[in-house]
């Protein structure tokens, strides 16, 4: 029952538990201008368990059909657990075909790894990844 | 001068969604590391990652301190003519890493 309360919980309680004050609302706030991400549409895969912090594969797809008028514009990743939230920031012109990013990052420690996906609509759209690191980067 | 690593499929046909990959070789320090001496040694990323085809933006992208050493990135993109891709990568101390590949489309 908790997991699935802490799984639906919107991104603010999140920001409260795990994040200084107001870090990861800053940088949200910063990419989205103030609104509200929808939990869905986004998927965040991410090892369960990623032994080496220093580089770990990340992909983040947003269910989008990619057309004129409806496409995804922009994907922002943050993890909360870093040293510095911020992870990257992509927009889209009208030629990227799927809304699908591919990247290596850096885990400081155990964490979620949120993604949030800007639509043409105007809507944001969240999604994210619990991973245990076991060798944290940044840092070392 | 950065290495580069693409893979850019060199034929397409039109209309088809093809998977860009591209690496280019770089420290990414990340600005929280400390030397011998406990001092940090300060940043210096890849900061901003641009993609065009025939002078259009396709992906633009912010890096921050979170991407791994030699940054790897991949997307996809819709294949609807042939020409030839940009891709420039940015550093902290303003050095731009550029690189072409070109696309036939059928």
């Amino acid at each position: 029952m908790a997991l699935i309360a802490a799984a639906l919980a919107p991104w603010r309680a999140v920001a409260q538990v795990s994040s200084p004050p107001g870090t990861h609302m800053q940088v949200l706030a910063r990419l989205v201008g103030g609104r509200t991400a929808k939990p869905g549409r986004v998927r965040v895969l991410l090892a369960d368990v990623v032994d080496n912090g220093n580089s770990a594969p990340l992909t983040v797809s947003v269910e989008s059909p990619m057309s004129d008028k409806d496409r995804c514009t922009a994907i922002h990743v943050v993890a909360d657990g870093n040293p510095n939230p911020e992870v990257f920031s992509a927009r889209f012109g009208h030629s990227v075909g799927k809304a699908e990013v591919q990247t290596r990052i850096r885990l400081a420690r155990s964490q979620s790894v949120i993604a949030y996906a800007e639509m043409s609509d105007g809507t944001v759209w969240s999604g994210r990844a619990q991973t245990v690191v076991t060798v944290g980067g940044c840092g070392s | 001068m950065s290495e580069v690593r693409l893979r850019v499929p060199p034929n397409a046909r039109r209309g088809e969604i093809v998977e860009i990959k591209t690496l280019v070789s770089h420290d990414m320090e990340s600005g929280q590391r400390r030397d011998d001496a406990g001092k940090l040694i300060a940043r210096k990323i890849i900061n901003k990652f641009v993609c065009t085809f025939e002078g259009e933006e396709v992906l633009s992208a912010d890096w921050a301190a979170a991407i791994a050493a030699n940054p790897y990135f991949a997307f996809h993109v819709r294949a609807s003519r042939s020409g030839t891709f940009e891709f420039a990568w940015t550093d902290d101390d303003g050095t731009v890493t550029r690189q072409r590949a070109s696309i036939m489309v059928s």
